[in-house]
C-alpha cells in the first residue's frame, strides 16, 4: 500500500496521533493530520515537510518508546521526509544522488571548480593569481565578468530549472488525493509562518534538542542562517543591477550597498551554520533520521565555507592570498549551486509549500481532486 | 542464605536526611503537593514507583482539568461559575458526594488556572472533537504528560528530590501518626524519615487480584486503561492501619474500549465512540442493550460494565459503510467484510446467529431521519431490546466490526478526608501528619460517575492544599 516501509510506519504512527490529538495545539502537523482518515504517499510526504522537527511531541508523548505502540513522530516523518527529497527530485535519474551527498561529494565538487577555475585562470591571465589584488579591475583581472557569468549562469538556471521541477513533482503528490486551491491570503500566512519558523517553537514552550528541556535555540541559528543567505543573495543582485543597469563594475568600496548586505549576510550565515551544525551534533539520537546525516552536515557546512570564503575575500582584498581565496570561495558557491536541487537546500522548498497547503487546508478544508468546491467529510464530534 | 537479588532479603538502612514531607506518588497531585510545600518552604521527597518514562500514574493519560471561573480568558471561552460546576457534578455523581469537600474543590478550582500557569503547565484550545468542553475544561499543552513534565521542571528548579522506581513497601503509622516510610528499590532498601506523609498514590484499578474481589474471574478479562502501578497498595496499607475508607469499593468507571488494546496504558487511543452509530453483538450473537438511548457523552460509561456481564467480557460493535468517517478514529482499524457472514467468520462468531441477528435488527429499522446533534426518529419497532435512535440498517457493504472489552479508568475507593487534606481516622479525628491526595481520595467527592475533567481538578485542588498543609505542620 506505501512505496517503502518508512510510509508505512508513518501511517501506523500518524492513525495513532489521530486517535489521541493531545498534540493538536504544537504544530501544524497535527491539525493537518486531523483532517484526514487516511494517508496516501502524498500525503505522508506532505505532513513529514510539514514537521521542523522541534522534538515537543516526542518528549510529550505517552505512547513513545518504550511504550508498545512506540510513536515517535519527529524521527519517523524525518525520515519519510528525507526520502521525499529523493522522490520528487528533477530529473529522477539523479534522484540516488540525495543518498550520496554527503560532505565528501560537496566538497569534491567545491575542489573540481576550484581546479578548474585555477586552470582557466592559468590560461586566460598567466600568472595573475597571485598578483590581482594589485590591478585596478579587482578579482576581475583573474576572471572576465563575462567568464564568470557564462560559467556560473548555466548552472544558477539549471539549479532553477530542477527545484522547480521537485517543487512541481510535490505538489501534484500532495494533492493526489485531496487537493486545495492555493489563494494569496494562504500564501501571505504561509510566508509570515515560514518567514517566522512559527512552528519550531514547541507550541510555545520551546523546542527540544539535546535532552528534555525545552531549551534549544535552533530557531535563532536558523534565523541567522536563512537571512544571512537572503542578505547574500541581496548583495549579489545590487551587484547585478549596479553592473548592468549603472554600469557601476566591482569592487566596490566597503560602504557601497553590495558590500554591506554581503558582510552581515555572511557574518549572519557563519554564526549561524556554525550554531547549526553545533546544535545537530548535540541533537539526541532519538530525534533524528539516522540514515542521512551526511546530507544535513554537506548542505550546512557549504552554506558556512561560503560565508568564511566571501568574508575572507573582503578581509584579504588588498593580499596576494586574494586570488586563490577568490578561486575556492567560486568553487564553492558553485558546489552550492550543483548540489543543490539534490541536497538539504529543498528542505526549505518543500516546507514552505507544506505550509502554503497547510494554510489554505485551515481556511477552505480539503476538497477531492476534480470536484468544484465539498469538502471532504470532517469528524463528527461525537464525543462531548 | 539471603539472595543477594532479592531486595526484600536487604537490611534496611536509615537516610541521613530528614525530610520535612514524603510524598508518595509521582503524578498531578503529587507534584502538586510537592511545589506546594517546597514553596512553603519545607523540604520534601517524592517516592515515584515508576521510572522516569512512565511517571506520573494516570496523568500521563489525562488532557484536561476542569475549573471554575466567573470570566472566560483566551482559551477558556466562558464563565463556568460555581453553582453550575456544582449542579454538573451533583448530576454525574447522584448526590453521591460530600457536598463541603465538593464546595470547596470547586472554590479552589478557580485558583487553579493562574497556579498551574506559574507551577510549569501550558494549556491549549479545546482539541478537535472536544469543543463541548471548551468552556468548563482547560486543555494542558501536548496532553497529560506534557503538562507532567511542566510540574517535574519547576519541582526540581525548586529543589524536590525526586526518587524513581522506588517503592514504598510499609508505612510506620501508629495511632493515625505517621513516622517513616521504608522504600524499596532494585538493589536497595531504606527508611525515609519525615515529618509528614502525602499519599498520592491513585486507586487500585491495576491489581487484578483486588479487582476479583468484587468481580470475580470477570475481573480477569478487564483492561486497564491507564498505568500498571496503581495497584492500591498504598490504599491498602493506610485502610488496615485505621485510616476511614470512603467509596464504593465494589465501583469502578469502565468504559468499552477496543478489545485487542493492550493490557495496561492503552490510554485515549482505545477508546470507540461509534456504539451509537451500530449495534452491539455478544459472543452469542445476541444484542443486549439499547445502543441509541441517549448521546453518547452521556453513554459512554455504562457500556464497560455491560460488556463486563456478557459472557466471556467480550462484545462486537457492528456497522456498516454509511457511518464509516462519522466517528473518531482509534489506534487499531476496524475488521472489514464484503458480506455478514464473512465479517462473522472474522470475529470467530457463528455465521448464521449473527446474521440472524442484524437481519432481524434491519426488519425492524423504521424509516426517519437521520441526525447525530438530536434524538432523531430513526429507531426499531418491536425489536427488544429496542435501538430507539440513530438506528439504520446494516445492509451497506463493506461491512465493519471492533471487538471490545471492559477498560477501567480508575476505582472510587478512596480514604476519607476533611479540608485540609488529613486523612480521617476511623474514631473520626483526622491524622495529624498524614495526608491524601488525588485517585486515592476522590472518591470524596466523586462518589459514583465522572465529569470530564474532575479527576485532575480534585488531585490539582487537594495536592496543593496538602503540600501546603504538610508544610505548615512540619514547621511547626
Amino acid at each position: 500500500m506505501h512505496a517503502t516501509d518508512a510510509l508505512a510506519e508513518a501511517d501506523r504512527q500518524i492513525t495513532i496521533c489521530n486517535a489521541c490529538r493531545y498534540c493538536e495545539g504544537l504544530c501544524a502537523v497535527f491539525p493537518a493530520l486531523e483532517m484526514q482518515r487516511s494517508f496516501t504517499d502524498g500525503d505522508l510526504n506532505y505532513l513529514a515537510n510539514l514537521c521542523h522537527n522541534c522534538g515537543a511531541c516526542y518528549h510529550d508523548c505517552q505512547f513513545a518508546p518504550p511504550h508498545e505502540f512506540a510513536v515517535n513522530i519527529p524521527k519517523i516523518l524525518a525520515e519519510v521526509r528525507n526520502d521525499s527529497y529523493a522522490r520528487y527530485a528533477w530529473p529522477r535519474a539523479l534522484a540516488p544522488a540525495f543518498a550520496r551527498n554527503g560532505l565528501f561529494t560537496a566538497v569534491l565538487v567545491a575542489l573540481c571548480v576550484s581546479v578548474f577555475l585555477i586552470g582557466v585562470i592559468a590560461v586566460n591571465a598567466p600568472g595573475a593569481l597571485f598578483s590581482a589584488h594589485t590591478s585596478p579591475e579587482g578579482f576581475y583581472a583573474l576572471m572576465p565578468h563575462n567568464m564568470m557569468v557564462w560559467l556560473f549562469g548555466p548552472a544558477f538556471v539549471f539549479a532553477l530549472a530542477a527545484l522547480a521541477m521537485g517543487m512541481r513533482n510535490f505538489w501534484r503528490d500532495a494533492n493526489a488525493a485531496n487537493a486545495v486551491n492555493a489563494d494569496s491570503p494562504s500564501l501571505r500566512q504561509a510566508m509570515r509562518d515560514a518567514g517566522s519558523l512559527r512552528y519550531l517553537d514547541g507550541g510555545g514552550v520551546g523546542c527540544f534538542n539535546d535532552d528534555d528541556k525545552p531549551t534549544d535555540n535552533r530557531r535563532l541559528w536558523h534565523h541567522l542562517t536563512f537571512y544571512g543567505f537572503l542578505l547574500c543573495l541581496a548583495a549579489t543582485s545590487t551587484g547585478t543591477v549596479y553592473h548592468y543597469a549603472f554600469g557601476w563594475e566591482a569592487p566596490y568600496d566597503w560602504w557601497n550597498l553590495p558590500q554591506l548586505l554581503g558582510t552581515a549576510g555572511g557574518i549572519g550565515l557563519a554564526i549561524g551554520a556554525c550554531g547549526l551544525l553545533a546544535a545537530r551534533r548535540k541533537r539526541i539520537s532519538a530525534l533524528k533520521d539516522g540514515r542521512m546525516a551526511g546530507m544535513d552536515v554537506a548542505f550546512t557546512l557549504m552554506l558556512l565555507l561560503t560565508a568564511v570564503t566571501g568574508l575572507g575575500l573582503h578581509i584579504l582584498a588588498m593580499t596576494p592570498l586574494m586570488g586563490p581565496l577568490l578561486v575556492v570561495h567560486l568553487g564553492v558557491v558553485f558546489a552550492l549551486f550543483l548540489t543543490m536541487p539534490y541536497g538539504k537546500f529543498v528542505h526549505g522548498l518543500y516546507r514552505f509549500m507544506a505550509l502554503c497547503r497547510y494554510a489554505v487546508a485551515r481556511r477552505y478544508g480539503l476538497r477531492r481532486p476534480g470536484s468544484a468546491a465539498a469538502p471532504v467529510a470532517q469528524s463528527a464530534a461525537t464525543r462531548g | 542464605m539471603a539472595d543477594p537479588n532479592d531486595p526484600a532479603a536487604l537490611p534496611i538502612r536509615d537516610l541521613d536526611t530528614r525530610y520535612d514531607v514524603v510524598v508518595v506518588g509521582g503524578g498531578n497531585a503529587a507534584l502538586c503537593a510537592a511545589i506546594a510545600a517546597t514553596r512553603s518552604g519545607a523540604s520534601v521527597v517524592v517516592i515515584e514507583q515508576s521510572d522516569k518514562f512512565n511517571r506520573g500514574g494516570n496523568t500521563r493519560h489525562t488532557r484536561n482539568l476542569r475549573c471554575a471561573h466567573d470570566e472566560g480568558n483566551q482559551i477558556l471561552t466562558g464563565p463556568y461559575t460555581e453553582e453550575e460546576f456544582w449542579d454538573d457534578l451533583l448530576r454525574v455523581t447522584g448526590g453521591r458526594t460530600d457536598e463541603e469537600l465538593a464546595r470547596f474543590t470547586i472554590a479552589k478550582s478557580k485558583e487553579l488556572w493562574d497556579w498551574m500557569n506559574a507551577s510549569g503547565v501550558r494549556f491549549q484550545q479545546p482539541l478537535g472533537g472536544t469543543l463541548g468542553l471548551g468552556r468548563t475544561n482547560a486543555f494542558f499543552l501536548g496532553g497529560g504528560r506534557a503538562m507532567l513534565n511542566g510540574l517535574y521542571s519547576v519541582a526540581e528548579k525548586l529543589g524536590v528530590e525526586i526518587r524513581y522506581e522506588a517503592t514504598v513497601v510499609d508505612l510506620d503509622i501508629a495511632d493515625g501518626f505517621f513516622s517513616s516510610a521504608v522504600v524499596e528499590t532494585a538493589n536497595d532498601r531504606y527508611r525515609v524519615h519525615a515529618r509528614t506523609l502525602v499519599t498520592a498514590a491513585g486507586g487500585f484499578e491495576s491489581n487484578i487480584e483486588w479487582l476479583k474481589e468484587y468481580w470475580g474471574d470477570r475481573a480477569e478479562n478487564f483492561l486497564i486503561r491507564g498505568t500498571r502501578n496503581n495497584r492500591g497498595t498504598i490504599l491498602r496499607m493506610l485502610l488496615d492501619k485505621g485510616i476511614e475508607p470512603v467509596g464504593d469499593p465494589t465501583q469502578c468507571h469502565a468504559v468499552a474500549i477496543d478489545a485487542r488494546s493492550p493490557k495496561f496504558d492503552g490510554g485515549i487511543v482505545t477508546r470507540l465512540d461509534c456504539i451509537v452509530f451500530g449495534i452491539v453483538l455478544n459472543k452469542n450473537c445476541e444484542r443486549f442493550y439499547d445502543e441509541g438511548e441517549d448521546f453518547w457523552p452521556k453513554r459512554y460509561a455504562i457500556w464497560g460494565r455491560l460488556v463486563a456481564d456478557q459472557p466471556g467480557q467480550i462484545a462486537y460493535i457492528v456497522f456498516d459503510d454509511k457511518s464509516m468517517g462519522s466517528f473518531m478514529p482509534s489506534v487499531y482499524p476496524a475488521i472489514e467484510a464484503q458480506t455478514l457472514p464473512e465479517l462473522a467468520t472474522k470475529l470467530d462468531l457463528d455465521p448464521e446467529a449473527f446474521t440472524r441477528t442484524v437481519t432481524k435488527f434491519n426488519d425492524t429499522v423504521v424509516d426517519g431521519t437521520f441526525n447525530t446533534d438530536e434524538h432523531d426518529d430513526c429507531r426499531t419497532e418491536g425489536l427488544s431490546p429496542p435501538k430507539s435512535h440513530w438506528a439504520r440498517r446494516i445492509d451497506t457493504a463493506p461491512f465493519y466490526a471492533y471487538p471490545v472489552r471492559p477498560g477501567i479508568t480508575f476505582t472510587y475507593l478512596g480514604t476519607r478526608v476533611n479540608k485540609e487534606a488529613r486523612v480521617m481516622t476511623t474514631d473520626g479525628t483526622p491524622s495529624a501528619n498524614i495526608f491524601a491526595a488525588g485517585e486515592i481520595m476522590a472518591g470524596n467527592v466523586l462518589g459514583q460517575g465522572y465529569l470530564a475533567g474532575i479527576g485532575m481538578t480534585i488531585g490539582a485542588v487537594f495536592g496543593r492544599v496538602a503540600g501546603e498543609e504538610a508544610a505548615r505542620y512540619a514547621r511547626n
